[in-house]
Order: C-alpha cells, then structure tokens, then sequence
C-alpha cells in the first residue's frame, strides 16, 4: 500500500480537527476536534510504524506503543477537559467559548455593540430550546 | 525533501505499483477513508450537537478500520474500545450534562467560521502538499506477518517501553483524581452558596440566558 | 602620645560624638548629653596639650597618601603651627561653652539629640580645616560646615524665616564657594600640590603664575564664609537659628573659617597688591557699613550679627595690611567675646520674651532678671567697643597700628593704599561699634516702663558659661599681647600710641554721643506721652510671653522670632537713639541698606524670569513634540487593543495561521523553491 493514502488522510482529519477547534462555539464540539487531530496524528503514527517495521530499520514499535499513550493521555484529556467544561457551566451558565470573554482589553471593547443583535437572538434561542 | 529516494529497494518496489493499478487493501483503504473525511468533516460542521458526537462515532470507527488494514489489529480494538466505547459516551454525558440543545442549533458555529476555515484549508492544502511531495513512491509491504499483532504490541510494550508505560498509569490516576476534584468542588459551591451572578458573561447577558443557565445548576446542587 | 595623633583626635571626637549622638538619640536619650558636652570638651584638651606640646615653634606636618590620586596628589595632611593651635584651642573652647549652655538653653526641645549632634559635627568640621594641611581635605571641612549650618540655622523649620534664612545661609555660601573651589584648583595646578607648605614654598619661589586671579577667586569663597561684603546677607538671617548655634557660626566656626583659611595662605595674596586692595576695600565697606546697619536694628541678635561682620571686617582688614597676627589675635579675642554676647544675648531674649530691643527698652529693670547675663555682658560689650583694658582694644589696636604701619610706609607687606583705607574705615568703624555697643546696652538695660516679667532663674548651665566666657572677654587680650608673637609671625602686637588715643577716643566719642542722643529721645518721649504708648499688639504679646514663665528658653526664642515684625511694627516709635543719629540713614540702614533688594532685582528676579521662560518652553513647546510623539504609539495601542476581543479562538486562529505561513515558508526554503 502507498504510504501516501494514510499520510495524506491523516492530514486531511487533522485540518478538519484544526477548523472544528476554531469554528465551533460549544465547548465539548471542541473538545471532539481535538479528538479528530489526536486520531489524524494516531494514524499517522501506526502508518509509519508498520512501513518502518516492514523496512526493518525500526524493531522497537514505537509507533504503535507513542499510539497507545496517546490514546491513553486523549482520554486523560477528554476526562480533564468535560470536568472543566461542566465547571465553567455551573459557574457561568453556559458552555460557548466565545462568551468566556474576561481577558478582553478594556470595559469598552465589550458590550452589546461587539456581541452582536445575532448572538443575543442565538442566546435567546438556546434559552427557550 | 525526496526522504524516500536514496532507499532503492523501495523505489523499485513503489516503481512496481503505480498510482492507477491500486491492490485490494488500497481500494478498500481509499473507501474507507473517504467515509471516515467525510463523517469528520460532518462531525466538524453539523448544527446538530448530538449528530456530531454520532458522525465522531463513524469517524473513529472508520480509523479502527484504516488501523485494521494497516495489519495494526491491537491498536485498532483499543480505539474500538476506548473511543467509541468511552469518549464518545462520555462526550455524550457532557453534552446532556450542559443542556446542549437537542436538534438543529442555528449557532453552533462562532464567528470565527470564516478565519478557522481559512487556516485549515491552508494548513491541509500546505500538509498534504507536503506529505505526497515526500512519500507519494514509499510503499508499504503489508504481507508477511501482522505489524501490529497482540503479541507483537505487547512484546514490544512492555520490553521496551515498560517506564513510560507505568508513568502514563500515574498519569491516568492523576487525571482521574483530578477530575474528580474539579467536579466536586463546584458542586460545593453551587450548594453551599446561592447562584453566582458575579460573572460578567452572566450578569451582562439577556436575563433569559441567566435563567437558564441558573436553574439547571440548582438542580444539580439538588441532586 | 605623639602630637600628631592627639591633633587627629581633635577634630576626630566630636566627629564620633555626632555620628554616635545621631545613632543613639532615638533609642538612648540618656546619653545625648554626656556625647554633646563630653568630646568638644575632650578635644579642648587635646588641642591644649597639643598647642603646648607645638608652642609656637616649628610647624608640625604630618602626611599620609590615601591613594595615588593623579597628577596633583590630595593627602591627609596636617599643618599645625602656632596659629592652627590657637584657633583650635578657640574653637574646641567655644564648642563646649555652646553644647553646655545649649543643654540648659534647649532642655525641652524634642530635636535636641540631633541640634547636638550637629553641633559636634560642625565643631568637627572646624577643627578639621583648622588642622588641615591639604587644601582639599579643608574644603571638605569648609563644606560639612555650610551643610551644618543650613541644618542649625533652619532649625526652627516649622518657621517660615528660618526655612529661608537656612537657604540663604546655603545658597549665598555655595555662591562663594563655586569660585573658591576653582580658585583652588588652580592655586594646586599652578603649585603642583594641594599641600598648604608646598602652595606657601612654591609661592615664596615664585611659582605662583597667576596670583591676582587666584587671589581674587578664594576671596569670593571666603567673602561668602566669613560674611563679608557683598555677600554678607545671609548672616543677620541666619539670626533665625538658636542662639547658642549664632553664637557658634560667629564666634568660632563658620565665619571665622574665612579669616583663618586667608592667614594661612596670607602669601597668595601678598603676591597681588591689586587682591590686597580688593580686600581692604572689601573690609573697608564691611566695616563701616555694618556699623552703620547694627545701629539701625531692632533685634538684639541683628545688632550682633552685623557687629559680627564688622569685627571680621577688622580682620579681614588685618589681613589686608599684611599681618595675619594681628589678624588672627582679633580673631581670638573676638570669638570669647562675641560668643559670650550672643549667649547671653539668649538668656536676655527668654528673660524678657522677645527679642525687640523696643520693646526692651520699655521694661523696667531687666538687669535685676538676669544679673549674670547683665555683668557678663557690659564687660562682652567694653570688649567690643574696644575700650581699655578688655580683650578687644588690644587686638583692635593691633590691627589699627599694622595699618598704620603700612600707611606710613614703614614696611612694604602691603600697598599703602589698603593701608590708609583700612586705617580710616577701621577708625570710624570704631565709632560706630562703640555707638552700637552703647544702644544696645542703654536700650536692653535700662529700659523705662513696666517691669519686666519674671521667668524665674536662668538654669545654671547657662549663668556659669556666661562667666566662664567672661574671663577672656575681659582678660585675655592684656594677658596676651605680650606673648602672642612668638606663636605667630613674631611681629609686634603691642599697641601703638597714635592709634591707641584715636581708636578709644572715638570709641569714647561714640558712647557719649549714643549717650546724649538716648537722653534727648527720652526726653522727648517723656514730654510726648501719647505718641510712644504702648500699644495693644504689645499687651497681647507680653501677656503670652508671660503666660509661660516656666516655657523652656528656645521656645520662647522661636515664639519672640515669630512674633518680631508685629511687634517691632507697633514699637517703632520707642525712645531710640539710632533713629536719631543716623538720621535720614535710619530706613536703608535698618533694612541692610537695601542690598537684599538689589540682589533680589539683579539677580533673583532675572532668575526666575529665566526660569518662567524654560518653565514655558519646557511645557509649551517640549511638550507639545513628546505629546506629538506619543500620539502615534498612543494610535497604533488603540488599534491593537481592538484586537483583544478575549475570544481565545480568534487568538488560536491567528496563531495557527502564523504558524502554517512559517512552516510554508520553511518547506520554501528548504525545498530551494
């Protein structure tokens, strides 16, 4: 098999990982991003491990073990990261990253004006959802 | 960047498979690959938040089976079992646990949509260019016995990689613990004290948006 | 012990007492006073022994080398001759009758332990330029003496006079002290060392190139030290400070640091006949218009702070005519005599509750208050009227018949031009001390009116230094004249008949005529009874005066300094015979003839204006550039806080995004597209 096919897709889930951590708005979609760029790199990892097993130059599969920690380490994380999630939601009521908004510069930069009449109509919707 | 073309053996080898005669595995391989892009892609963009975590189930079970075809058989239940089995459920749980509406949410998305989307087709367009720019005659020899047996992952595991193997327990345990601590202590607070309204995303929002956010933590404190 | 090392514990114990007074006063107030009184006094046995030891033979010198300090070397130097070892035995004399008198005369004061210790640091200064035989090491000397006195003098802070008679006392000292240290500078570059004995050997080669310029330079350092025309003003100022510290500034330390340092450099100047008529005129100037001035005041302690520059007139005039004995012998007599003025000059002010000879001169029977500071000080005032046989005539005459001396030709240490001023000036100064002398004791002690109140006994400390000061005050000058020669240049001090007769005559002259004009005012008032009655102001500020008897001596000096101008407003119309004698020179003689005027319009208001102007630029037109400046950044930070939204993904975005352009940019370049 081309080494390319698996490289190639390996790259493609990391970028749609990529777009999820930066476009989506709830926090634990987030989090399944980063599960999708943890799986691209996992994938990598075992592709290259087998070829390099097969070629003989690598006995110790490091590959298929750095997998398994990772593996490992991602549900570590995805623990860590929904207790935090459920933190920050009992304490501000929501869960949208773009409303964690406390290291903005300045009292003047927010407001109604910089959120926006969509995204007071958006939180109405969840409200009544 | 040619990483592969000093290694003659396998430019002979790749020489002998072109791109336009694939084999099985690699037919196979390509499909399942496409349904595992396309579920993330689905995963990534939905507007519907449990539909999301339901493509991530499809995604990485189709990277079970990618791990499958590439003769890695341990790897690819570990990832049966942990992520479909455990993430995703647990994943599940948080989205129930924050109220996360059910059916099509129209915000799901930030206004960042544009600038993520930006960069990730940049960042694909550069990776993959890359990627195939080095390996696109580097073959991989699937025949012979299993790369990523039981055996041969548990021989490997735990002759070589025994040390970090335990820290990574502890690790885990720290996590658990952690977790743990993080979930209780605000569930202390929420029970000891009335319903925070000191937070500026709170107390700046619509007072709808406050209700809702109040009530479902009281009745957890309840619970 | 060798000489040498008891002459650096001289200057070394009072030194250790101020920094240990200064380090103890907070947390051990029991030993302030034993380290104020113990080392002055110390040191005053030292410097005896060392005097005797000395003898007035050859110099003792002493040097080390700290370090190699370039071309001119600076050394600790000491150069005790026979004049170094009498001043110093003045001073360390002087310094304890001050800390003793001050523990009386201070005893409540809540800053004493830091007055103290200032006190013993100022002696130290002194003591040190007395001592020094390198001219750097006596500049620090001469320095540590004009920060003390900016510190002693402004020691009433909470007073708005005293906080700017210590800046004056400062600013117009340094104003003298800039050229003096040039002045230095190049005496040292022209005589290849700092050292007094190689300056004098190198002087006496005719090394010395530019002898006028130099000459003319220390004399602006030491005209603002010794307080000599024109830069004069901050002495009657300084009146502002304690008593026991104007008795200290005037009789030993500061001023006479001026007089001290031109006779031990007497040769520099000798080398400029044109520095040596400078300095006569400037005695000269000195003499008579001080004199002129002290006979305008009100304030007792004015009175004697112009009699001071006066007397150091006379000096400087002795120094003018070539004779630093003479000079020197002034000097001496004048200190005992001068301090024991203004220390019972203190115990008249707490006696009396102000420090307005009007106002004095209406109380009845203030000699029977204060009995001690009464005799001690008739015989301080004959002393410096210069009447036979106290101290004073004899170190006047002196001076008196050098000037003769060289106006007459009969030696050629100095043009007789500077001797024929400094004859005449110093004959009619004469006359005018005595005139002084005379009102001030008529107007102080045998005031007419009411009694004077009653604040019970002065405290002992302060009645014994009075007597203990009066016996060189009265003793001194014919015990001495005799033997002081051999100290000193070995000319002459005795003396002379011509001057003798015309000096205590118009002395005499002067008394009777202060005297007679007394008599006539007080007549007039007598026969005018509304126009000199007192007024309220006076009532109000005697029964506060007497409202604490018990108050301690300097408060109620502070308090008399903070109510003179009300009080001496009201009294102007006292019986006083100045007014009459001077005449029309009354007004500008009471206000110093108005030289803080001039200064203020030639100098101070330039000045300000000056400082208006960058004041303006500095704001106006600076500023506008910097705030110009700023406009930029303050911009471009505006527009970046935009950025700061605080939405953690726009961040990451932009992150990721710098990131993929690198990482492209590096696979550019790596891969050689």
């Amino acid at each position: 098999m081309h080494l390319a096919y698996p490289a190639v897709l390996s790259a493609l889930l990391f970028c749609t990982g990529l777009y999820g951590v930066l476009a989506r708005r709830n926090a634990i979609l987030v989090l399944m991003s980063v599960e999708l760029m943890l799986n691209a790199v996992n994938l990598n990892l075992v592709a290259f491990d087998v070829w390099l097993s097969r070629a003989a130059r690598e006995t110790l599969h490091s590959g298929q073990a750095l997998t398994l920690f990772t593996i490992a380490i991602a549900a570590a994380e995805i623990g860590i990261g929904l207790a935090i999630v459920l933190a920050v939601y009992r304490n501000r009521g929501t869960s949208d990253i773009d409303k964690l908004r406390d290291t903005a510069e300045g009292p003047e930069t927010r407001g109604p004006g910089t959120e926006g009449p969509g995204s007071s109509a958006a939180e109405k919707a969840e409200a009544t959802a | 960047m040619r990483l592969a073309s000093p290694e003659m053996p396998l430019n002979l080898a790749a020489a002998q498979h072109g791109f336009l005669s694939p084999t099985g595995v690699e037919i196979a391989f390509l499909l399942v690959g496409l349904v595992t892009f396309g579920a993330a892609l689905v995963t990534v963009t939905t507007r519907q938040l449990v539909h999301a975590a339901l493509w991530l189930v499809v995604a990485l079970g189709g990277l079970a089976v990618e791990y499958l075809l590439l003769t890695a058989e341990f790897i690819a239940w570990v990832q049966v079992l942990i992520y479909v089995g455990s993430v995703v459920v647990l994943l599940l749980f948080g989205l129930m646990l924050t109220r996360a509406p059910i059916g099509r949410s129209p915000d799901a998305d930030s206004g960042n949509r544009w600038a993520a989307l930006t960069v990730a087709v940049a960042a694909a367009v550069a990776l993959v260019w890359v990627v195939v720019d080095a390996f696109r005659t580097t073959w991989i020899d699937l025949n012979g016995p299993a790369a990523g047996s039981t055996r041969v992952t548990g021989e490997s595991l735990f002759r070589h990689w025994v040390l970090p193997f335990e820290a990574l327990s502890v690790l885990l345990l720290a996590a658990l613990v952690g977790a743990i601590v993080l979930s209780r202590k605000a569930k202390a607070e929420s029970e000891s004290s009335p319903p925070p309204v000191n937070s500026r995303a709170v107390t700046e929002s619509s007072p709808s948006v406050t209700d809702s956010g109040i009530h479902p933590v009281e009745q957890e404190g309840a619970r | 012990m060798t000489t040498t090392t008891l002459a650096v514990l001289v200057p070394l114990l009072p030194f250790l007492g101020a920094a240990a007074g200064l380090l103890l006063g907070r947390t051990a107030p029991g030993f302030v006073r034993p380290l104020a009184v113990l080392p002055p006094l110390a040191s005053l046995v030292l410097a005896a022994l060392v005097a005797v030891r000395q003898g007035g033979d050859q110099a003792v010198d002493a040097h080390t080398e700290l370090t190699p300090t370039g071309s001119v070397p600076i050394e600790l130097a000491l150069h005790i001759d026979g004049f170094a070892a009498l001043v110093a035995i003045l001073v360390a004399f002087v310094a304890a009758c001050v800390q003793i008198y001050s523990t009386g005369y201070l005893r409540d004061d809540p800053r004493y332990p830091s007055y103290a210790a200032l006190v013993s640091l100022f002696t130290s200064a002194m003591l040190l330029v007395v001592y020094s035989g390198d001219l750097i090491v006596l500049l620090v000397g001469w320095e540590v003496m004009g920060i003390c006195s900016y510190f002693l003098v402004g020691h009433y802070w909470e007073t708005p006079e005293a906080r700017a008679a210590s800046l004056k006392a400062f600013l117009v000292t340094k104003l003298g002290d800039v050229p003096f240290l040039i002045g230095l500078f190049a005496l040292a570059t022209d005589a290849g060392s700092f050292r007094i004995t190689r300056v004098l050997g190198a002087v006496s080669s005719g090394h010395l190139h530019h002898p006028t310029l130099i000459a003319l330079l220390l004399l602006a350092g030491v005209a603002g030290k010794s307080a000599q025309f024109p830069l004069h003003t901050w002495l009657p100022d300084a009146m502002a400070g304690p008593t026991p510290v104007s008795a200290l500034i005037h009789a030993a330390t500061m001023v006479a640091a001026g007089v001290y340092f031109i006779a031990r450099l007497l040769p520099v100047f000798e080398a400029s006949s044109a520095a040596m008529v400078v300095l006569a005129v400037m005695a000269a100037v000195t003499m008579t218009g001080s004199g002129l001035a002290a006979l305008a005041q009100d304030d007792i302690k004015r009175v004697l702070a112009y009699s001071t520059i006066g007397q150091l007139g006379y000096m400087t005039g002795g120094l003018a005519v070539g004779d630093r004995g003479a000079a020197v012998f002034h000097l001496l007599s004048h200190g005992a005599f001068k301090a024991l003025l203004f220390l019972a000059a203190g115990v008249i002010i707490h006696a009396a509750g102000t420090n307005s000879l009007a106002a004095m001169s209406r109380m009845h029977g203030l000699r029977d208050r204060v009995p001690d500071a009464y005799w001690t000080m008739t015989v301080a005032l004959l002393a410096l009227a210069a009447i036979p046989p106290f101290s004073g005539f004899f170190s006047k005459e002196s001076v008196l018949g050098a000037a003769e001396h060289v106006a007459t030709g009969s030696t050629d240490r100095a043009p007789g031009a500077a001797g024929w001023i400094v004859l005449v000036a110093g004959l009619l100064a004469a006359l005018l001390t005595a005139a002084y002398a005379t009102r001030l004791w008529l107007l102080a002690f045998r005031g007419r009116g009411a009694e004077a109140p009653d604040h019970g006994r002065q405290p002992l400390t302060m009645t014994v230094v009075l007597w203990v000061l009066a016996v060189p005050s009265l003793a001194f000058g014919g015990l001495a004249y005799r033997s002081l020669p051999s100290w000193f240049d070995g000319r002459d001090l005795t003396p002379t008949l011509l001057t003798s007769i015309l000096g205590t005559g118009l002395a005499l002259v002067g008394g009777l005529l202060t005297y007679g004009a007394w008599q006539r005012t007080n007549a007039l008032a007598a026969r005018v009874p509304a126009a000199p009655a007192p007024s309220f102001e006076w009532e109000r500020l005697q029964g506060e005066a007497a409202a604490h008897p018990e108050g301690d001596a300097s408060l109620v000096e502070a308090h008399a300094l903070a109510d003179h101008g009300p009080a001496y407003r009201d009294l102007a119309h006292a019986p006083d015979p100045g007014r009459l004698l001077l005449g029309p020179l009354h007004r500008p003689a009471a206000a110093g003839f108005h030289l803080d005027t001039v200064y203020a319009a030639l100098f101070v208001r330039p000045v300000q204006a000056g400082a208006s102007l960058v004041r303006f630029l500095d704001s106006a037109v600076v500023d506008t550039y910097v705030r110009g400046a700023a406009a930029l950044p303050r911009l471009l930070g505006a527009a970046v806080r935009r950025a700061q939204t605080g939405n953690v993904q726009t961040y990451v975005s932009a992150l990721l995004a710098g990131t993929v352009v690198l990482a492209v940019a590096v696979v550019l370049v790596a891969s050689g597209a």
